[in-house]
Formats: C-alpha cells, structure tokens, sequence
C-alpha cells in the first residue's frame, strides 16, 4: 500500500497549482450542463489544452497536447481543478465519446476534420442511440437508413438526446442491414444537425426543464462516407464508447464535492436556535454518506492502481456507476430533509436555497440512475459478469413455451 | 501510488486461507461452537506455526513487527473460515498496547511469549466506547475496582488489559486475588468474550499516556472487526451465488431469476467498496495515524450496516435451507452480528465520527 504519488508526481501537481492560481480570474463560471460553451469557455479550453490540463493524450496533429497516456497525471489533473472549484476541460458528450471513438476507428479525414474543432469546444456534438422503443434494449433500435443515389436516407426517432437544440453535429445509430441480424444490421454514422428533415423538440423532464430532446429524421439525406467503421459495424463502435459514458457517470471527485456542499448546508441552515447538524439523526445519515463517499474515494484508488498494473478493473469497477448514483442521489436527499420545509422551495422561489440546486440534483440524480445503462441493468452486469451467474434464459424462447403452455390449458378447458 | 495489497501481502493471505481450508472445517467449527470454550487449540498450533501471534510484536521483542493492515488481511480470512481461534485481542490489541504504551518490564515480560504463542492476554476495553449495566473500572490507591464487560479472547487468557475510567490500561494475571471471570455467552458461538469483576485488584498499569493507548486500541479493534465482517461478508455472497448456480427451481437454477440475481448484484456492490476502505483504514492506523480514528469509525460503521444487509439477503437466496442449521451458514450470519456491536454499533460510531471533526456542539 503507498499513497504516495512520487516526487515527479508532485512537482507536476505543484506546477498545475500555480497554473491555476495564476490564471483562475480566466475561467468561465461552472459550466452550466448542456449548454453550449460561451467565448470564455472556449477560451479557457484553448488554454487548457495547449498547458497539457485538458485533451492531454489527443496526438498533436488532431488539436490534442500529445502526450503519452498516464493515469496518475490524469487523476492530479482531475483532483487539482475539484480541489480548487475552477471550471475543468470541457467534458461534453462529442469530448468523451465521439473523439475516442473517432481516435479508435475514424478515418485519417475524419479524424483530421473533426477532432480539433470538437476538442476546442467549437462544434458541439449530441448523441443519437436511445429510441422509444430502445433503452436498455438500445440494439432494437428502429430509426433506418436506405441508400439512394450514394446517400444514406434517414427516417426515425430518437429520444435524450441531450444539447440536439445547441448541437452543430450527430453522431447517431441507424439501421442500415434489414435483413441481417439485429446487432449486425446498425451503422454509425456522423452528420450536421442543421440538414433538411431533423426536426428536435424539447423533452421536458420532472425538473421542470428540459434537458432533453427528442429528434425526429424525415427522408434526412447524409453522404455514404459519413459513417465511422464499415457498414453493419456501428453496434460494435458505439460499444467502445459506452464505456466511456458509464466511467464519466462514476467520478469519486464529484461525489466528494456534492458531500462538501452537503456539509456546508447542514452546517448553515438553522433549525429553532441550533443549526440541522446538531439533529442527531440527521447528523449520523451525514456521517453515514461520508463513510460511503470515502469507500468510493478508496475503491476509486483502488481501480486506479488495477489500471496501473495492467490488471483488470474486476467486481470494483463494474459496481462504481450503480454505487455512486445512488449515493450521489441520497446526498440530495439528506439536503432536502436537513432543509425542513425549506426543501420544497423550487421555480425561484424566495427563500429558495442554493437556486434550487439541490431539489433539481435530488431530480435529475434519478435520471442519471436509469439513464446510461439502468441501475437494474447494471445489476445484470455485475451478476452475469461479475458473479459469473447465469444468463436469463432467452427471452423468446420463455416466450414461445409460456404461449404453448397457455395453449394447452386452453384446450384443456375446452375439452372439459 | 499502489493502493492494494503488496505482494507478500497477498501470500500472507494465502498461506492462512489454505491453512484455515484445512484446519477450520465447518465440522470442527461446529465442534468447538458446541462447547464452553470454543477457541480451538489444533487451529492455533497451525496459525502459530505460520508465526501470525508474532505478526504485530516488535522485532526486538522476538516479533516480526509488521503492520494492522497485515493484521486485517488474516482477519478476514479467519472470518471467512468462522475460524474459533484468538486473535482480536491476543494477536492484534495486546500487543499493539504493549509495545506502544506497555512498560519495559512489561514488554520483556510478555511479547516474546505472546509472539512465541504461549501467553494470551485478552483485551477489555469495551467501557471506553459505552459503558452498559452501570458497568466501569476505577483506579484508586493502586488497585481496580468496578467490572469490565466483553472481555475479548477471555478464555485461556494467561492475563487481561483493562482500561479504567479514565482510559488508562491495567494489565491484571488472571489468577490475580480478587478479580472474577464471568463466561458470557453471545450468538457468535466461535469467539470467546466474558466479564471481570473486581475487587480492590493489585494492578500493574500501562505507562499513563492519558487515555492515548485505549483509543489507539480502539481504532485497531474497529479495523479489525471490519475486516472480519468484510470476510464474513465474501464468504457470504460466495455462498449465496454458488447455491443459486445449483439450486433449481421452475427447471432452471434460482441465479437465472433476476430476482434472485439482483439480490446478490446488490449485495456485491454494497460489499465491495467496503473491501477498500477496510484496507484505507488499515493502512492509515501505522502510515497516517492523524486520519485513523475517522477512517476506523468509517470501516466499522459502513461495514456493520452493508455486511447486515448481506448476512440477510444472502441467507434469504438459501431459501428455506439458509435457515436451517444443515448448511452451517448462520454461523457466519452470527459472526457478522458479533462485529456489528462489538466497540460500537454504527450508530455510536458514527457519533464518535461525527465528534472527532467537530460537528457535536458541546451541549
């Protein structure tokens, strides 16, 4: 066991500290989530990304700084701009999913047109998988594209596609294969959202706003060469970036800060004479979360030190998205209830807390706990994967002997 | 940076789970949980012979000096094994107390036996957590008075260190005139926990370090207890998953069941992270003895909720078996229960944690 990051380490960490105390008064206001970036914030990412602070292993000659892979250098980054509440890298869905997408399986071209201007935060990009009809069943996905005159032709729906209404560009799952089999019949493809036929209306969530879209394609014309990978290939390369997602949803960090701010409201709002952390009960769910937190912080080292090692991240990080949505979720709930009636305050009220903040993380934290993979197909995964327990039969086939069996009985009662 | 378990840690671990495989049999725990005193002597022998009594004894007292994170790795897997052996207080607690606050007499006297494996001393210091039944120890003109509950190691014990009301640690031979040595009988039929009694005892005291030593025994004994409920807790889940796998139901094993498949996915992920900051808290006890406290009030706490949690739902994937006494895994349901209250629930150390930073008003 050695917490210690190495002298090397530390120096770096000294460095980004003064980086950061020197240029704080630069950077944006925390960055307001699916918005797209003001001047400031791209400004601020330009920075970032020529000192080495953000898009740090992107090779030079794509727009990145170009520096060998290291996860300890990733982790001061990461902990140095929390530890100083300064606004990150940009951490949008086309930074963390399509470019290491494009990285892996993009084209010279692709890769030469897209991921630099992606990186400086100049084009933004949404995300097309989850339809109506497939969520966690996302390869049942319906949305189609047929070839006419060298151009693919969309026609669809898709649904969450968060920042479609800022979005310059998609990248999206379409069915292009009819015939073959449903995972192999999907393609990804990449095209501007400001193409004839796309039309995106707001989805309005329980939190009153709409962080959401939904985005429907009528006869959507795309050029045959606006796919990454081979066509019939998109399950396999969206595949790759799921991973990302669910890593992104699971950061330790935010989960600390969350806790912070948790200890600060409890330590401010004030109950009768006292303030709500002199409330004994209230005070030990509090000590409960930090205790959680800490053991995310712990197996967040953990998994770091797998990484180091070259060895698998195991049982611990397969757990990391169900755990740490669910008690980013209970850090929300502890603040409403540490807040009394104070917690209902919402839509700007006076009095309100926080800009109602916390009633809107309380929220939006469910969301992130069915959204990117539900918490109960999470616990599928760490069952079959982790545990190693058996597969759900297939579903089909329970299927077609449960319409047997019934049939059965039916005849049964006839001839009775 | 390399938070895990070294590679001679991982041998350790090993070496004792191999050994407990073939030493601690559940036909020989329910042997010894059927006695008066369950602590197995043929278990003891083999865990002396890999030289665990002499892992935390200083290497000047004839020990191996090693740290509460080598401690926590065995633990676990003396829990995994519900072994009923001694170890929390006459392997871990006492010689902790001995070579940081003991007197040098005291020192020669008995950490080259204990690391020899022929001196047991067992640890009460459950008064300076929450004294219960009006119970406590009072040092007055040389001598204790008072009684001392849970006693841990008690049977066999060749001596016992007690803390008085103030903190302070008396170390007192069990055959010492006018202490008594009361058997208490707890759920968890493979640890061995009783009650002194005192009547104006003669005493040898620890140095007086204020109180110092007793709450570095605490924080050892919460890692310690966490750690045995975190491999109380593997084994557990193990169980449960495998019995799932076999078990048929409907013409298919229960584990297919997302029912029954989600039960045991939660407790995983509930258990897991508890793995690590087990670990963090044992480490920080020699490395960072500023965040110790804190970090053992975590590990106990979170540990005695999440592993409750898996000792219930695991024995409920056993269906109608798990409550039966044929499969033995009550035994590890009890063992769960024992490190849950043992130096505290949660809720009393979770107020401790809350005190140690502050957020308790003096009233």
């Amino acid at each position: 066991m050695d917490l210690e990051y190495g002298p090397e380490y530390d120096a770096f960490r000294a460095e980004m500290r003064t980086f950061i105390n020197a240029h704080r008064h630069l950077a944006p206001p925390s960055a307001i989530r699916f918005s797209r970036p003001s001047a400031e914030a791209i400004r601020w990412q330009k920075l970032l990304i020529e000192r080495g602070y953000t898009a740090r292993t992107i090779p030079t000659e794509y727009g990145g700084y170009g520096a060998d892979p290291d996860i300890l250098t990733s982790r001061i980054i990461a902990e140095e701009f929390s530890r100083a509440g300064v606004a990150s890298g940009l951490g949008n869905q086309g930074i963390s999913m399509l470019v290491p997408t494009l990285l892996e399986l993009g084209t010279e071209e692709q890769k030469r047109r897209w991921i630099a201007p992606t990186l400086t935060g100049e084009i933004v990009w949404c995300q097309g998988y989850s339809e109506p009809g497939a969520g966690s069943d996302l390869a049942n996905l319906k949305t189609s594209a047929r070839i006419e005159n060298g151009e693919f032709v969309i026609n669809g729906q898709k649904i969450w596609t968060s920042t479609a209404k800022q979005a310059d560009m998609i990248f999206c799952l379409v069915r292009t294969e009819l015939e073959a089999s449903k995972h192999s019949g999907i393609s990804y493809l990449i095209f501007s959202m400001d193409i004839p036929g796309i039309e995106v209306r707001p989805l309005k969530t329980m939190t009153g706003h709409a962080e959401f879209n939904e985005t429907f394609f009528t006869n959507v014309r795309v050029p045959v060469d606006q796919i990454v990978g081979q066509r019939g290939q998109g399950w396999f390369v969206a595949n790759a970036t799921l991973g990302h997602e669910r890593g992104m949803l699971g950061d330790p960090d935010a989960l600390e800060n969350r806790l912070q701010a948790l200890i600060g409201l409890m330590q401010q709002e004030s109950i009768g004479e006292g303030r709500a952390i002199d409330n004994a009960v209230l005070r030990d769910r509090l000590v409960a979360l930090q205790a959680e937190v800490t053991a995310m912080k712990c197996n967040g080292m953990r998994i770091l030190s797998n990484s180091l090692k070259g060895e698998p991240g195991g049982m611990a990080k397969l757990i990391v998205k169900l755990q740490s949505c669910e008690v980013a979720h209970q850090i929300s709930a502890l603040a409403i209830d540490a807040m009394g009636e104070m917690g209902i305050l919402y839509h700007r009220s006076p009095r309100e807390r926080d800009g109602g903040a916390w009633q809107w993380n309380y929220m939006f934290q469910l969301g992130l706990i069915i959204g990117g993979g539900t918490a109960q197909i999470q616990k599928n995964i760490i069952a079959e994967r982790g545990l190693e327990m058996p597969r759900e039969p297939k579903l089909a086939r329970i299927y077609d002997e449960a319409k047997g069996a019934a049939g059965m009985q039916t005849d049964r009662q006839g001839a009775a | 940076m390399d938070f895990g378990l070294s590679q001679d840690q991982q041998i350790l671990r090993d070496a004792v789970a191999r050994c407990l495989a073939d030493t601690s049999p559940l036909e020989h725990v329910r042997e010894c949980a059927g006695r008066d005193n369950p602590l197995s002597d043929t278990i003891f022998g083999a865990l002396h012979d890999l030289a665990v009594p002499a892992m935390l004894v200083p290497e000047e007292h004839g020990g191996l000096g090693m740290t509460l994170l080598d401690a926590a790795v065995v633990a676990e897997q003396l829990a995994y094994a519900v072994t009923p052996a001694p170890f929390l207080a006459s392997v871990v607690l006492a010689p902790i107390a001995l070579s940081e606050a003991g007197t040098n007499k005291q020192k020669c006297q008995w950490l080259p036996k204990i690391a020899r494996g022929e001196a047991r001393i067992g640890v009460a210091i459950s008064a300076t957590v929450q004294a219960r039944d009006g119970a406590g120890v009072q040092f007055a003109e040389g001598k204790l008075s008072g009684t001392a509950l849970f006693c841990l190691d008690f049977e066999g014990a060749d001596a016992y260190l007690v803390a008085d009301a103030g903190g302070r640690l008396h170390l007192v031979p069990a055959l010492a005139s006018g202490l008594k040595a009361t058997r208490l009988t707890t759920i968890d039929r493979t640890r061995s926990v009783g009650e002194l009694s005192f009547a104006a005892v003669e005493t040898d005291p620890l140095a007086d370090d204020g109180g110092t030593a007793s709450a570095r025994l605490r924080d050892a004994g919460r890692v310690i207890l966490a750690a045995d409920s975190l491999g109380a807790g593997q084994a557990m889940i193990e169980k449960a998953v495998d019995y799932a796998g076999q078990r048929e139901q409907f013409g298919r094993p229960i584990g297919s069941f997302q029912a029954v498949k989600h039960m045991c996915a939660e407790m995983a992920a509930r258990h897991e992270p508890c793995r690590a900051l087990v670990w963090y808290a044992a480490h920080v006890f020699d490395a960072l003895p500023e965040d110790a406290s804190l970090a053992a009030c975590h590990a106990k706490s979170l540990t005695g909720d999440v592993h409750r949690f898996v000792a219930r739902t695991a024995t409920e994937v056993h269906g109608g078996m798990g409550f039966t006494d044929l499969l033995g895994l009550h035994y590890w349901f009890k063992r769960i229960g024992f490190d849950r209250q043992v130096l505290g629930g949660p809720e009393a150390v979770r107020a401790e944690a809350a005190a140690l930073q502050g957020w308790t008003r003096a009233a």
